[in-house]
């Protein structure tokens, strides 16, 4: 294997890690969807990717080798990828149709309407409050009282992995993500969220961490039942 | 029933089934669906407790005496409802059918409640199947499967206007229980299929019917806690919350319990095993000796107590399916009305437990 095989191989790697499952919100490399990824000499990617079920939803797994197709066609040093679903009901429709590159529609002919943008959004904006969640736990377990919270900028926020994150999906949905922004804004417009209304934001927000959460461990515990192999990049139990 | 600490459980397993996915009623060219969907199951069946699981090929078809023994014998199930689900299109003489469970309903007579189901795109006839069921079975509620494949159609909405006449007949017909049950597909498919909002309509447009959410939604447990705080005729069904996540993910559990208990209820949460992808037995009695983890996270989530488990295990669904319960296993007149419909917690901003500390 020559050295530049083994920089492609890696930068193909930290690719597919940019790759998340828009339902989960976490990379398909940790969740263990990457079977495989093989890196040719001439820079021939293959890349197989794999579901916790037979029955997974078709639009959120065509979002994903799409995604992957995206990511490692990216990468310097790539001459052709290929990103192949194994095991689904709907395997054929989306390796052919992304290889194609014929978007959501025109892959499922007769049984799509639009392509999976607004979908894409709407679990990006779930994404946006499990992660205000995330963020404002801590906060408030230190002590923080919900006014102060209301009155805070993202850029007041003690800097955190999380945090980033956090700007990182507002950011995506083109919601105010800078320093002097406020930490809690509505999803779905941006705007503030006042202190009368932040007890039931709040609310809402761990709600729909926890239910992606739940998710993701379903998931991950049916992933394992199904394949007894560790996936390229996946993460020790945690 | 089950007897724990001096507490008396009457239990109901509200959401169970007797199904075939042998090999030999797989449908010649659709084999693929109907291997991917057993093995699917089978992926959750792996979620529960290494020394009840089974092996694929007794997991395909089970026995009469296997699920007698499961749910009665060893599972303490009072009354068992059975919930259908047909999948003719991948299963040559269906999957869980109403006709099959027929056949153990009618020779086992008081402990089994029969379901049947419909499906809007059946038209006409299946509104007479649907009569037909109900005059024989005296069925009182349906499984509805949106998510059901049919001549080329990948699902439907509770909304559809076809679906609105089922409706209109299960009120007719004295039907009152609505298990909704959403699955990965639907029409169009750049939809997420999990998706709720049908049901929440048809909650608001029949207030007379009770709408169970079968699995609480999952995956999609946020949106129905936020439709069934504003629904007094949205419950939620346990099975799947129990099965999957309380053995293999105990603190998703607590945490999903927890957002059940704020935003559902304990009056309008019910139990159900969801046999035979899990036996009853260790849920039932896991379920009886379960409580939150130690830990900050759970802190601010209602408490449970026995009585809150009598509730949940048996009694809402008696009341919901009109189940008579032997005395020694009621609530005490003042430990509260099960499955009460104005016990909705109807969760505002101003809801002394709306705080996030």
């Amino acid at each position: 294997m020559t050295t530049t095989t083994v920089t492609t191989r890696s930068r193909v790697s930290a690719a597919l890690e940019t790759v998340r499952d828009p339902e989960l919100d976490e990379p398909i490399t940790s969740l263990g969807f990457v079977a495989s990824c093989v890196v040719s000499a001439a820079g021939d990617v293959r890349v197989r990717l794999r579901l916790p079920t037979y029955f997974c939803a078709p639009n959120f797994a065509f979002l994903m080798v799409a995604d992957a197709y995206d990511a490692v066609s990216a990468v310097e040093g790539v001459r052709h990828a290929e990103i192949v679903l194994d095991d689904h009901f709907a395997s054929d429709a989306i390796n052919t149709g992304v290889a194609a590159q014929a978007g959501f529609v025109r892959s499922f002919d007769g049984e799509a309407v639009a392509e999976l943008g607004q979908l894409r959004a709407d679990f990006l904006r779930k994404a946006v409050l499990a992660g205000t969640d995330l963020v404002c736990r801590p906060l408030l377990a230190a002590g923080a009282t919900p006014a102060a919270l209301a009155g805070m900028t993202l850029g007041e926020v003690p800097p955190s992995p999380e945090v980033d994150r956090l700007r990182q999906r507002r950011a995506e949905l083109g919601l105010p993500a800078g320093d002097g922004d406020p930490l809690l804004v509505d999803p779905a417009t941006g705007a503030a969220v006042g202190t009368e209304a932040l007890p039931l934001h709040l609310r809402h927000a761990r709600t729909t961490r926890v239910g992606i959460e739940a998710n993701a461990g379903i998931c991950q515990g049916m992933l394992r039942v199904r394949y007894d192999t560790r996936g390229e990049g996946e993460e020790e139990k945690r | 029933m089950y007897e724990k600490d001096g507490e008396k459980y009457f239990v109901v397993d509200t959401h169970m089934h007797y199904w075939n996915a042998a090999p030999d009623n797989w449908v010649e060219g659709a084999e693929q669906y109907a291997k991917g969907w057993i093995e699917c199951f089978y992926g959750y069946h792996g979620l529960g407790p290494e020394n009840t699981r089974w092996p694929l090929e007794k997991y395909q078809k089970y026995s009469e005496e296997d699920l007698m023994k499961d749910v009665f014998e060893e599972g303490h199930v009072d009354v068992a409802i059975f919930q259908p689900t047909n999948l003719t299109e991948w299963y040559k003489e269906g999957f869980n059918t109403t006709e099959r469970d027929a056949i153990l309903y009618e020779k086992y007579p008081g402990k089994f409640i029969l379901n049947t189901r419909w499906d809007p795109r059946e038209g006409e006839d299946g509104l007479k199947t649907l009569r037909h069921n109900v005059e024989r079975y005296g069925c009182r509620g349906v499984k509805l499967y949106t998510a059901e494949w049919r001549q080329g159609s990948r699902g439907w909405k509770l909304t559809d206007p076809e679906a609105y006449k089922y409706l209109e007949a299960c009120q007719e017909l004295g039907i009152i229980n609505i298990h909704a049950h959403k699955g990965p597909t639907i029409w169009p498919l750049d939809k997420d299929a999990f998706d709720m909002t049908d049901v929440d309509h048809a909650a608001t447009d029949f207030p007379a019917l009770n709408f169970i959410v079968e699995h609480s939604g999952i995956p999609r447990i946020d949106d129905f806690c936020y439709m069934a705080t504003q629904e007094p005729n949205v419950y939620a069904g346990l099975s799947v919350v129990v099965g999957a996540l309380m053995h293999a993910r105990p603190r998703f559990f607590a945490r999903v319990m927890g957002e059940l208990l704020f935003w559902v209820g304990e009056d309008k949460m019910t139990f159900g095993s969801d046999y035979a992808i899990w036996e009853p037995k260790w849920q039932v009695e896991g379920f009886v000796d379960w409580d939150y983890p130690p830990g900050a996270e759970f802190d601010d989530y209602p408490r449970v107590n026995a009585t809150s488990k009598k509730k949940m295990l048996g009694l809402n669904a008696a009341k919901l399916y009109d189940i008579e319960v032997p005395p020694e296993y009621q609530l005490a007149p003042d430990q509260g009305t099960p499955a009460a419909r104005d016990d909705a917690v109807a969760v505002t901003a101003d809801s002394p437990t709306a705080t996030s500390a």
